[in-house]
């Protein structure tokens, strides 16, 4: 299987790995995936609390190049984004910018999936309503 | 990290054909490209005794009469014409056949056929050292068994099973015993009538032969077995198996042999030093690394480890440019499931996960070694840094009590 030069990149230099405090009230950790399916995804944001934006975004995660290169790309989108714009980050929009092979479209579910729990935990500490289509899982 | 050559340590996969055999093999597509079975030219006979000289080579190489050899297009083959036929011939006597759960596909996929041709067929499990347990495999034949098929050495873990008891138990109850000896034959010495097993496949391209090539040695006496051909047509191989004989194909699996039989040794002493020093380097070097098999009863060649906290499939893109081997992880949406072998020894999915198989080879340089050791240290490290079960692990949280989301 050949992989694009992007997933590599992303795969090889990933962006914005580490671990922020997830006590802290703006931080919003999203943790799926389960080690016996081999891949795990942990995403989080900070959003800065003023103007409602994502300030920042870290992951870690445990899985094939694809996943990791997954939820590199996705960091790096959700830097700058609203929460209702990260929101709408599709699955298919990380499928076509790291021309995923159809066996690994589960990677890029699994990334959106983090992104969603990101924000419900965010939301959820914040006491923002969590709409139910929101919520992880599928 | 750069290097020339492609590092090649997926030989349980394939080996590379050693170039003794293929300078043996090249007078057979032209100069010499008769039918073996025309009986009437010289070209025919040329064939014929290109193709009887390496029966020879290669019954010599596992201690058997040349007539006891059937000439298979590969293994897979060889596994299926023995269950299948062995199957169809003895009907009769029983239809219950009893083999492992970690056995080759060519095995398995074959006996689920057989179930549904009539058979019965017993999946033994193994211990965690994937052996077969001897009082469960005696407990399981009934008088309707008719034949166990236990691999010789298994493919990915390289654990040895104890043939010799295993005989002795068939023997003592009159089953047949066929074994899938594709991982031993030309690597460890192999001598089906000594050690009791009555049918055995092998293949030329995991001993430095040619693929698309591989044999059955069906025994001829006491007892003499028989096994209903799975192809219908010119009554080749002593009508067990029709098809025109691979000439080029077969000189090559004979000399593969011949060269086994002076080098293996030889290959054996070296390459189990390499694998040694491959093995204590990666643990001495990292926390949390786990052999996977018996480490006592073992191919010389093969090393299966488990890097906690790691997946396999990214882990191999850390050095896939450089370095081939396999993983026992399958993270495809396709299949989720990582090794069967694995599992059956009783590893977690997540250690099953984070597997690689090392398999050495004749071709394989202690500098290969050398650079490995760095780059699967290197890999593991990075992918470390990058796996939050990793980062738990290190912070004392228990992984098993977290609620994962399936998916």
């Amino acid at each position: 299987m050949a992989y694009s030069e992007k997933l590599l990149d992303h795969f090889k230099n990933p962006r914005n790995v580490g671990t922020m405090d997830k006590s802290q009230k703006n931080v919003g950790t999203g943790l799926v995936g389960a080690p016996e399916c081999g891949d795990v995804m942990r995403l989080q944001i900070e959003v800065d609390e003023e103007s409602g934006k994502i300030k920042d975004a870290k992951f870690k995660t445990f899985g094939c190049g694809s996943a990791i290169a997954s939820s590199s790309l996705a960091t790096e989108w959700l830097k700058g984004l609203s929460v209702d714009d990260a929101l709408a980050i599709d699955n298919m929009k990380i499928v076509e910018e790291l021309a995923l092979p159809p066996v690994k479209i589960h990677c890029s579910v699994l990334a959106e999936d983090a992104i969603k729990s990101a924000i419900a935990d965010y939301q959820q500490k914040n006491g923002i309503e969590v709409k139910e289509s929101e919520k992880s899982g599928h | 990290m750069n290097n020339k050559r492609q590092i090649y340590l997926d030989n349980n996969a394939t080996t590379p054909c050693d170039p003794r055999v293929v300078d043996t093999m090249i007078p057979y597509f032209y100069e010499k490209h008769g039918n073996a079975a025309s009986r009437n030219h010289p070209f025919g006979w040329v064939a014929e005794e290109a193709v009887d000289y390496a029966r020879e080579q290669i019954a010599n190489l596992i201690n058997v009469d040349s007539k006891e050899i059937i000439f298979t297009s590969g293994a897979t083959e060889a596994d299926n014409l023995a269950l299948k036929g062995v199957f169809e011939m003895y009907q009769r006597k029983g239809n219950h056949i009893i083999t492992l759960k970690t056995e080759h596909k060519a095995v398995l996929d074959a006996c689920k056929k057989i179930e549904k041709m009539g058979g019965q067929v017993t999946y033994l499990d193994v211990d965690s050292e994937g052996l077969v347990d001897l009082a469960a495999l005696e407990a399981a034949i009934t008088d309707k068994t008719i034949l166990v098929s236990i691999m010789w050495a298994n493919n990915e873990t390289g654990t040895i099973q104890p043939m010799k008891k295993i005989g002795e138990i068939c023997e003592k109850h009159g089953v047949l015993f066929m074994s899938d000896a594709t991982q031993v034959v030309g690597k460890i010495p192999v001598d089906p009538k000594e050690i009791g097993v009555h049918l055995m496949a092998f293949t030329a391209h995991k001993m430095y032969g040619p693929k698309g090539v591989g044999a059955l040695y069906v025994c001829r006496k006491n007892p003499r077995v028989k096994v209903t051909a799975q192809m219908d047509g010119g009554g080749h191989e002593r009508g067990m198996r029709s098809g025109t004989l691979n000439v080029p194909g077969i000189v090559g699996f004979g000399k593969a042999a011949e060269i086994a039989s002076k080098e293996m040794g030889a290959d054996a002493e070296r390459l189990s030093k390499l694998r040694d020093k491959l093995e204590n380097a990666l643990i001495a070097a990292m926390e949390e690394v786990y052999i996977n098999g018996s480490k006592e009863h073992r191919m010389p060649h093969v090393s299966n480890l488990s890097f906690k906290h790691v997946e396999g499939e990214g882990l191999m893109m850390t050095f896939n440019q450089d370095i081939a081997l396999s993983s026992g992880s399958a993270c495809t949406s396709a299949s989720l499931e990582p090794s069967y072998v694995l599992v059956a020894l009783g590893l977690g999915d997540d250690l099953a996960h984070s597997s690689l198989r090392f398999s050495l080879g004749r071709f394989t340089t202690e500098e290969d070694i050398d650079y490995t050791i760095k780059a699967i240290t290197q890999g593991v490290n990075h992918m470390r840094d990058l796996s939050p079960i990793w980062e738990m692990y290190k912070e004392g949280v228990d992984i098993d009590s977290i609620e994962w989301s399936e998916h």
